[in-house]
């Protein structure tokens, strides 16, 4: 199963196992990962799973869409180039190794 | 014998009651949590039963909120088929249905809603479902493989929900609802207009003012005889017809109920060491300065936050701007604001292209907007709704295409 490590704020960082076809969202909360709230369960509508992404991996991710665009600009923690919303990633094997860091508040 | 430490109670274990533990040990709180949840399985995310889960594209286990050993690791006691019975408010104990009386410093209630069943003849009948729970869908779904037509009946989010998930299931469905209008408690007559012609087109047979005498069959339900005297045929159907709250535990402890727990700003009942969030309470709104009970994860997440920090001792009023969103169909309906009571509408975007928003003016008072695969109007509008910004008719119809500049020059000041 493809890897994924989580950075904390606090430079820790552990590395989880995601099920393929799985959103980096669900991984995180299926593994007891800290730092994601994702209130609405996935539907892109609350800007509360907001991740950084490893630059190395930007490219190699699905694009933006206007829905997930437009909840970006809504984080509670600023929006960088690389913000994306984790519910809006589904793990690949291609995606193996991703590295993303979470951001010090959602709400 | 030493008697257990007296913490945090939470009566529910749905949206609102695991959060109210979450925040409340995130605000600091140290004293044991215990969480008394009346469902087998661990809390999970109701909104997409009726959606995704339903149409098989997300499993039970990508539901839960967190996994159970994120409880422990945060002391949290979640403790699975417990319901409690009974608060005593004098002993400050709440005991539940296997007897146990456990002592609270701080009870929060977060009891949710039940469906309303409807009474009618037929109700019974094996074939007839609610969709509330995991288990609810779970019974629907174990039933559909010998299903040909579904009867929804209530033309409400969670029926029309189900019909656009059935449909694209490839069975035929017929939606009953007595109003004249869909999601009438909701939105406006334009919203319903147009999702009356969606599902039309999609092939669901859509019947306005009509109810539902009986639900008739043998052994198992086959079809329902509608208002209009009319037979129908169906081997399943769902019952959309609302939600009641759960206020019984509360309202026999004494605690002041008027259709739904009555809380504060703080989310405090009329027993200071007792809170309430969610589904199940009613409460002044910030935005309207009306008595309202909200059912939506919005409000059951930061009712719960503020619930959570207050017992903590770091009290913060609720100031959470109302929002919603359904998913029928290809169709995402996102909602700001509580727009009841409007006596205008005005539209921008294009109903042709599936893409429009809908702002609702009471008098010159702008109260909300709904909107339909517009996603830039709806931030822009839970921006400006959170933060009171007067929105004229006028500056609408201006700003049109552009409703984030709003946004932006409000940012600036």
């Amino acid at each position: 199963m493809p890897k994924i490590i989580f950075n904390h704020p606090d430079g820790t960082s552990e590395t989880v196992e995601a099920k393929a076809g799985t959103s980096v969202m669900l991984a995180a909360l299926t593994s007891g990962v800290d730092g994601i709230e994702a209130e609405c369960g996935g539907s892109c509508m609350c800007a509360t799973c907001h991740v950084y992404i490893d630059e190395a991996w930007l490219d190699r991710l699905p694009k933006v869409q206007i829905l997930e665009d437009e909840m970006l600009d809504d984080t509670a923690a600023e929006r960088a180039s690389n913000s994306r919303l984790s519910c809006q990633i589904e793990m690949t094997e291609d995606l193996d190794g991703l590295i993303v860091t979470l951001p010090d508040m959602q709400i | 014998m030493t008697e257990a430490t007296a913490g945090l109670v939470v009566i529910g274990g749905s949206h609102a009651g695991h959060q109210i533990a979450i925040a409340a040990r995130n605000a600091g709180y140290e004293k044991p949590v215990t969480i008394l949840s009346d469902e087998d399985t661990a809390p999970y995310q109701r909104p997409p039963l009726s959606k995704a889960y339903l149409l098989g594209k997300v499993d039970a286990e990508a539901l839960l909120f967190r996994p159970v050993a994120y409880y422990e690791g945060q002391g949290i006691d979640l403790r699975l088929g417990a319901p409690a019975i009974s608060i005593d408010r004098p002993g400050k104990t709440v005991t539940t249905a296997a007897g146990e009386a456990i002592p609270y410093e701080k009870l929060a209630l977060a009891t949710g809603a039940r469906v309303r069943e409807i009474p009618i003849p037929g109700a019974d009948l094996p074939g007839v479902h609610y969709i509330r729970t995991l288990a609810d869908i779970d019974g629907v779904a174990a039933e559909l493989d010998r299903v040909e037509t579904v009867l929804v009946v209530g033309g409400g989010f969670i029926g029309l929900e189900a019909a656009a998930a059935l449909r694209v299931l490839g069975k035929k469905v017929l939606v009953v609802e007595a109003l004249d209008r869909l999601m009438a408690r909701g939105v406006g007559q334009t919203i319903s207009d147009y999702f009356a012609d969606y599902h039309r087109a999609q092939g669901v047979d859509l019947r306005l003012s009509t109810g539902v005498q009986a639900l008739t069959g043998g052994e198992r339900l086959s079809g329902a005889r509608l208002g209009d005297g009319s037979e129908v045929q169906a081997e399943l159907a769902i019952i959309g017809i609302g939600v009641l709250p759960n206020e019984e535990l509360a309202s026999a402890a004494g605690l002041d109920c008027d259709n739904g727990v009555l809380v504060d700003q703080f989310g405090t009942t009329s027993d200071p060491d007792i809170f309430a969030a969610g589904d199940c309470t009613r409460f002044v709104h910030p935005f309207t300065g009306e008595p309202v009970r909200l059912e939506s994860v919005q409000n059951a997440s930061d009712q719960a936050r503020t619930v959570g920090a207050a017992i903590a001792g770091k009290p913060s009023a609720y100031d959470a701007a109302p929002w919603f969103w359904s998913d029928q169909f290809d169709l995402k309906l996102q909602m700001v604001g509580l727009t009841q009571g409007h006596d205008r509408e005005v539209l921008i975007g294009s109903q042709a292209e599936n893409a429009f928003s809908v702002f609702y003016f009471g008098g010159e008072t702008w109260l909300g907007a709904d909107s339909v695969n517009r996603a830039g109007d709806h931030m822009a509008a839970r921006r400006l709704y959170q933060q009171r910004y007067p929105l004229t008719e006028a500056e609408l119809r201006e700003n049109a295409d552009n409703l984030k500049g709003l946004v932006k020059a409000l940012r600036k000041g």
